[in-house]
């Protein structure tokens, strides 16, 4: 009698959990057909970001340096009023091809100084930054929490094409067909934007980028809202890793030599077993 | 055994050995290789050598005082030094020190009275006395470290004690009444 | 213990012999994976996992020590030192990081082919049974390990994945809330549990690397298995560690640093999450959060089970997700077959591969938001998964008719080869 429940303990276990299992399924199943799932506003309108192709895709794509330091200035004139760059440090931006002395003159300049504690007098006051201080915290009163932009491209699906495509996408409003099934996106909320890229839809950043030549560049591209929208998503790509293009230049002496060392373990593998069946 | 029967086949035991030793040091450049960049991970990141220059205030430095600030995270002693200590410095035989160095070699040009050099022992690394407001500055009037008693002269020159050189002196320029340091 | 025939140590360099005399470790690695280990001479591919596992195993241990020098654990600084110290600042630290990111990765793809080759080989029959339990004592302090790794970025998902693990642990009746606010050092994720989970992820691999020398040492004793699961029976049928699976698994790790290396230069994030490039927000819980993709069809299991019956669902999800793994350790008493290798069981083979399919289609699930379709399959796969071990197994063990094995290891390779 104990042996014979012993021999079934694994019939009873495994049959409680298929059974809960099941139970499980019909519940589920029932709820699928009696209430069969409903769209969203989410499912009806939200968009997937559009192909975006810049110089630093692909295994061997290199950054356009004088793109990203168009982008470096659509962030400066436009985005940084809201948004920091926290991970970010000036002296970085020597990487873009600006000299030590650009930099320093950069980050003298910037708009958002460097806080700083007065010990003896026990109160905050400011400083000038300088190239080894990190792009200084924003602080933004209004609706909305304004992320660093630092990490975005990559703490986002789609990175660089999301940022382009939301920066872009404001004026495409939902369809008829959409506003019918979900009257309330008829009105947006006051303080709010409607974009079709972004998760919720309704976005608290106003349009940011409104106009051609909203930003003056100096090397002779147009300054249309497409391509400063381009050139910033190419500048948060190289915030959100800066040595991207390091990585792939050690990545293919990596492979290099691994595949060298392939052919010959290869060689010692078959001579090594060579005459001996396996 | 079977097996060995196997391998006294035609097979060239030269070009077998080669091939094997050739497997085993390329393995072994490649581990040399990825040891690199794990030992290069232990030096200084880059935000530690960005770490800005140190700007010292001197209108505030009396002659004869001297204040203790940081530079790189190590403490550094800026003196105004007074013309009794500049010519008692002067006065020293150089052949007769142990690191020679004029007083003029380790101060910037015409500013022999100003004496920046980090606070830190030549001998193991102790922060010297002297630099502080009444503290011991030693047999030499410069400063003296407690830890094994090396002391420095008003040149910050190392004149007795274990230490086997002058205080190192940072690089420096000084525009006005600011010094920058680094 | 070992065959008979195994060679034995007799070092010529008197400097070895000199110490091999004091303390016979050479004579023990030689023993180990030397030329005194006999291994039968048929070993596929599937066989080299095993040492794959321990090379990742010493690659996350190295990349680990060096990016703890580096880390800061504290919730307000975590985040910044990885992502500004480490990814931007130490030299060559966004190659320890992607190393050690994707190292985890890379370790538990080996081990998941480890465990199906055991599986399909029955290679956790007797002689071999606590080679097997030890096995999966490894598997679970690598989960564990990997949790509390990946919680230490402070990442969005780091601190959800924490929060939610931890609440594995109030299902529990009774004393759940309290051991998971004990668990933490507080109520939500913070300082005191990144401490800890540090802390602990510094220690458990070393703890793995013995459970490792253990799993090393019962393999031992029986000699490794083999494709045909017929023992060993004499000289013939083996041939000694070095030098020969010396230059197969040397061929093995070059081609798995191969892929190793396509991942850490060329798609670092391809296997994370882009959630965890935001710092942690207590206050904000990502849209769909997904531990990372090797727990996939483990988080299914738990998704699975919706329904309260006699316990509440919670209590099933988390009972299943670790009877999942925790009915591994009675697998050697589940399948009674006396046939090991899957080759020569025809249903079994059936039933294998059904298995590796439903795991597949579990992990799919599992790293999809919880909508209903997702959830009406993993049901079933879940359901499938116990009944494979439970039910399945256990029944054809009993009626399956076995291929007719042959006579001995050297009889099949030469059959195979056509001699």
């Amino acid at each position: 009698m104990t042996s014979l429940f012993i021999k079934s303990i694994k019939f009873l276990v495994g049959g409680a959990f298929i059974v809960v299992l099941l139970i499980a399924l019909y519940g589920s199943v029932r709820g699928v057909i009696k209430e069969p799932p409903a769209e969203t506003a989410e499912h009806a309108m939200h968009k997937h970001p559009e192909e975006l192709k810049l110089a630093s895709d692909g295994p061997f794509g290199k950054f356009d340096r004088a793109q990203l330091q168009r982008g470096f200035l659509v962030y400066k004139d436009v985005c940084s009023t809201c948004h920091s760059l926290n991970l970010v440090s000036f002296r970085n931006l020597k990487d873009l091809g600006y000299s030590e002395a650009e930099v320093k003159k950069i980050a003298k300049d910037w708009g958002t100084k460097q806080p700083v504690f007065d010990e003896k007098g026990g109160t905050w006051g400011e400083r000038d930054n300088v190239p080894s201080d990190r792009f200084p915290k924003v602080y933004y009163p209004g609706t909305g929490t304004p992320p660093d932009l630092s990490l975005i491209t990559k703490a986002r699906h789609d990175g660089a094409a999301y940022v382009h495509s939301l920066l872009t996408g404001y004026d495409k409003k939902p369809s008829a067909e959409a506003l019918a099934k979900f009257p309330e996106f008829a009105k947006t909320p006051d303080g709010m934007h409607f974009n079709p890229y972004f998760a919720n839809l309704n976005i608290a950043m106003p349009p940011p980028l409104t106009q051609d030549g909203q930003v003056q560049y100096s090397d002779g591209t147009r300054a249309t809202v497409d391509q400063m929208s381009k050139d910033v998503s190419a500048f948060l790509v190289w915030t959100a890793e800066p040595t991207l293009e390091t990585r792939r230049q050690a990545g293919f002496a990596v492979l290099g030599f691994l595949i060298f060392a392939a052919f010959l373990t290869y060689g010692a593998y078959r001579s090594v077993w060579a005459g001996v069946k396996h | 055994m079977a097996i060995e029967a196997d391998l006294a086949g035609p097979e060239n035991p030269r070009r077998r050995d080669y091939l094997q030793y050739a497997a085993v040091s390329v393995a072994a450049v490649g581990a040399g290789v990825v040891v690199l960049p794990l030992v290069n991970s232990m030096n200084p990141s880059a935000d530690v050598l960005a770490q800005s220059t140190t700007e010292v205030d001197l209108s505030k430095i009396e002659p004869g005082m001297a204040i203790k600030t940081s530079f790189r995270k190590q403490p550094l002693f800026v003196r105004n030094l007074t013309p009794a200590e500049i010519a008692a410095a002067d006065a020293v035989p150089v052949s007769s020190l142990r690191d020679p160095q004029t007083l003029e070699q380790r101060t910037a040009k015409d500013h022999t009275n100003w004496l920046i050099t980090l606070g830190v022992c030549t001998h193991l690394g102790c922060v010297p006395l002297g630099a502080g407001e009444g503290e011991n500055r030693g047999p030499f009037g410069g400063y003296f470290c407690p830890c094994h008693g090396s002391a420095y002269d008003t040149a910050g020159r190392i004149r007795q004690g274990p230490a086997p050189k002058n205080l190192e002196v940072p690089k420096y320029n000084i525009n006005g009444a600011i010094a920058v340091v680094g | 213990m070992s065959f008979p025939w195994a060679k034995h140590y007799e070092p010529k360099n008197p400097v070895m012999q000199w110490v091999d005399s004091r303390l016979p470790l050479p004579r023990f690695v030689y023993n180990a994976v030397g030329a005194g280990y006999p291994v039968p001479r048929n070993l596929n591919y599937w066989w080299n996992f095993g040492v794959l596992a321990g090379v990742a195993l010493v690659c996350q241990l190295i990349t680990g020590i060096v990016l703890a020098m580096h880390f800061h654990s504290s919730a307000a600084g975590a985040f910044e030192s990885v992502n500004v110290g480490i990814m931007r600042d130490v030299n060559a630290g966004w190659f320890l990081r992607f190393a050690h990111a994707n190292g985890a990765s890379m370790f538990f793809v080996v081990i998941y082919i480890h465990m199906f080759r055991g599986l399909y080989y029955g290679s956790y029959k007797a002689p071999r049974e606590m080679v097997w339990l030890l096995g999966v004592v490894i598997f679970l302090l690598l989960m564990a390990t990997a949790f509390m790794g990946y919680v230490l970025p402070w990442g969005q998902m780091s601190f959800w994945g924490a929060q939610v693990i931890t609440g594995f642990f109030s299902a529990i009746p009774v004393a759940g809330d309290w051991i998971r606010v004990w668990l933490l050092g507080g109520y939500a994720p913070d300082d005191a549990a990144l401490n800890r989970f540090f802390s602990l992820h510094y220690l458990l691999p070393f703890v793995i690397a013995g459970a490792v020398i253990l799993h090393i040492w019962a393999l031992h004793i029986p000699g490794s298995s083999n494709p045909t699961g017929v023992e060993v029976k004499g000289e013939q049928d083996t041939v000694p560690f070095h030098p020969y699976y010396t230059a197969k698994d040397g061929l093995g790790v070059v081609v798995f640093l191969i892929l190793f290396s396509v991942l850490i230069f060329f798609a670092p994030d391809y296997l994370g999450h882009p959630d965890n490039y935001i710092p942690a927000n207590p206050l904000s819980t990502p849209a769909h959060i997904v531990p990372e993709w090797y727990f996939w069809p483990f988080y299914a299991i738990l998704r699975a089970f919706t329904a309260d019956f006699i316990l509440p669902a919670k209590l099933w999800g988390v009972l299943a997700m670790f009877g999942s793994i925790l009915l591994l350790f009675f697998l050697p008493w589940l399948d009674k077959s006396p046939v090991r290798s899957g080759a020569y069981r025809p249903m079994y083979k059936v039933a294998f591969w059904v298995l590796v399919f439903d795991v597949l289609v579990l992990g799919y699930c599992g790293g999809s938001p919880a909508e209903p379709l997702y959830v009406i399959v993993s049901q079933i796969a879940a359901a499938y998964y116990f009944a494979h071990f439970l039910i399945i197994v256990p029944i054809i063990s009993s009626i399956e008719t076995p291929k007719p094995l042959p006579g001995s290891i050297t009889e099949a390779v030469l059959a195979k080869t056509g001699a």
